[in-house]
């Protein structure tokens, strides 16, 4: 659940939180781009560093360095599989240069799942479907949209009672092989997806006799707004997409080693 | 046999939701144990099974540490029904819903075979052995759930909130079935707000308030006495409510028994005569 608890929203005020989500997006997008452009060390550190600032600027420092623990151990398995087919390809020779690509492409996730955390965590759920909205999304669409990200929580929470319940009734999640440990979350998932179904029905009930969907065009209280600080993000943006491909194109990426003077 | 020994919990975001709590329940006993929402009476029997674990102080089961135990092996001494059957109901048939823990626990199928015919015909559930959980109502889920711990005989049983949605009838057999298990020096605890319920079994109450225990004593003393009670937010039976208003015309304040009640309201009507 590590992995959740890095994108849970926490309502703090900060420059970044102020921002307006779409722009915001479009920096996420434009790092996602960015980072599976290069395939090289160097700017996908270059990547990650840039964004360190908006995690402080935004003082979720604590949150975002969970959400980098949640994705340590899928870091781990691309780092070792990588490295471990280019060794082989190599020639069964451990080679600077394998090295360093099996980090980059750890880098390479790393990034995103970084980009992703500082939207999640400076985003509140009511901001990005004011967004969704305010691009002309149908509201159904939006709605669903906002009630799921708002509901990962209380299933979160739901299915640790779940587990507590059957764990009562002797259930050893960690008995067994592989297959049988697999089975043993049926008695977790079964009742997890039932409850789900059964509470957005209720949900839908509760909805429609306090009239969801009277009125055809929504108003809304809150209207988005480009602000100074979105202006220079999308400066920031353009500036970070444009550098990266013109990099790609134009020039050659020195390793890492190389620069470095040959350290192997 | 339970007993606790000053025991502290807080949970990971902060609140602290025991603090300092003490007693002992002997074989036999009927407890409820009720109190405001957000009082520590769920995590309280939580860390009787060792769903919960004590941050300091120690929880023993017949002399076992929960803390060194896991809640499977504990499970077997320990039934543990939770408040909401939805949380635990997942199988194609109500017969097999029961048959689960059993097999968990490693029952032959023979005596499984029986157990879950005991439990179907002691909540009435004896129709529906072959219907799926989940086509039933909401009183019926609940039985299935209690069915399904019930089953495999555990000697403390914990229920929360076991008389939500039942009807009376259904709340009655409850009443009946907890006494049998006294009768069998089994120990049953229940977690509940329906005063009323517990005016009518008169267990042993205990009454939680913050995280602490702030009584402990007979329901007919605990329930009777409005300074405790309204330190945990509860109002008393509708019997004692009574009484305590008649208290002038030299009636008892402690009565919550329909049939005592009835004794002394006769005595007052007799001597006015």
């Amino acid at each position: 659940m590590s992995v959740f608890e890095g994108l849970r929203f926490r309502k703090v005020y900060s420059p970044i939180h102020n921002l307006d989500p779409r722009i915001k997006f479009v920096y996420v997008c434009a790092i996602f781009v960015a980072a599976i452009i290069f395939w090289e060390l160097l700017p996908l550190i270059i990547l990650f560093l840039i964004q360190v600032p908006f995690v402080f600027l935004a003082g979720v420092k604590r949150e975002w360095l969970r959400s980098m623990r949640g994705a340590a151990f899928l870091a781990t398995i691309i780092f070792l599989t990588n490295f471990i087919f280019k060794f082989i390809n190599a020639g069964y020779v451990v080679t600077a240069s394998n090295l360093e690509n099996a980090i980059a492409m750890t880098l390479r996730f790393v990034v995103l799942v970084e980009s992703f955390s500082v939207f999640f965590l400076t985003t509140s759920p009511d901001h990005l479907g004011l967004a969704l909205e305010q691009t002309r999304i149908p509201y159904e669409f939006c709605f669903a949209f906002t009630t799921a990200v708002r509901f990962v929580p209380v299933l979160a929470e739901e299915a640790q009672t779940i587990m507590d319940a059957q764990k009562a009734r002797g259930l050893e999640l960690e008995r067994g092989n592989f297959l049988k440990r697999i089975r043993n979350y049926i008695p977790i998932l079964i009742p997890l997806i039932v409850s789900a179904i059964r509470r957005s029905l209720e949900l839908a009930e509760a909805m429609e006799s306090r009239a969801w969907g009277a009125t055809k065009n929504r108003t809304n209280l809150y209207v988005l707004k480009m602000h100074k600080g979105d202006i220079v993000l999308i400066a920031i943006t353009v500036g970070i997409l444009a550098a990266a491909v013109y990099v790609r194109l134009f020039l050659g990426i020195p390793s890492l080693n190389e620069l470095l003077g040959g350290l192997f | 046999m339970i007993e606790v020994e000053d025991v502290y919990f807080t949970y990971p975001n902060g609140v602290e939701a025991l603090r300092g709590v003490s007693l002992t329940i002997k074989n036999g006993d009927f407890v409820a144990i009720m109190g405001e929402n957000g009082a520590g009476k769920t995590t309280l029997v939580k860390h009787f099974n060792g769903l919960l674990k004590s941050a300091s102080g120690s929880v023993l089961i017949d002399g076992v540490d929960t803390r060194k135990v896991s809640v499977a092996t504990l499970a077997r001494k320990v039934g543990f029904v939770f408040q909401n059957p939805d949380n635990q109901l997942f199988s194609e048939t109500v017969e097999q819903e029961i048959a689960f823990a059993l097999k968990n626990f490693g029952f032959k199928e023979r005596v499984t075979k029986r157990r879950v015919t005991w439990a179907l015909n002691l909540l009435g559930l004896a129709q529906y052995r072959k219907t799926s959980p989940f086509m039933l109502s909401g009183g019926e889920r609940k039985r299935v759930a209690l069915a399904s711990v019930l089953a495999w005989n555990p000697k403390i049983l914990i229920l929360d909130e076991p008389t939500i949605g039942q009807d009376y009838h259904q709340k009655e057999k409850l009443r009946q079935f907890i006494l049998q298990m006294k009768t069998q020096r089994k120990t049953t605890i229940i977690v509940t707000h329906d005063v009323e319920f517990v005016a009518e079994c008169n267990p042993r109450v205990l009454l939680m308030r913050e995280g602490r225990i702030v009584a402990d004593g007979e329901a007919q003393n605990v329930l009777t006495n409005p300074e405790i009670l309204i330190k945990a937010s509860i109002v008393p039976p509708q019997i004692a409510q009574i009484f305590i208003q008649l208290s002038d015309l030299g009636l008892p304040k402690d009565v919550i028994d329909v049939y005592e009640a009835r004794e002394k309201l006769l005595k007052v009507s007799e001597r006015s005569k």
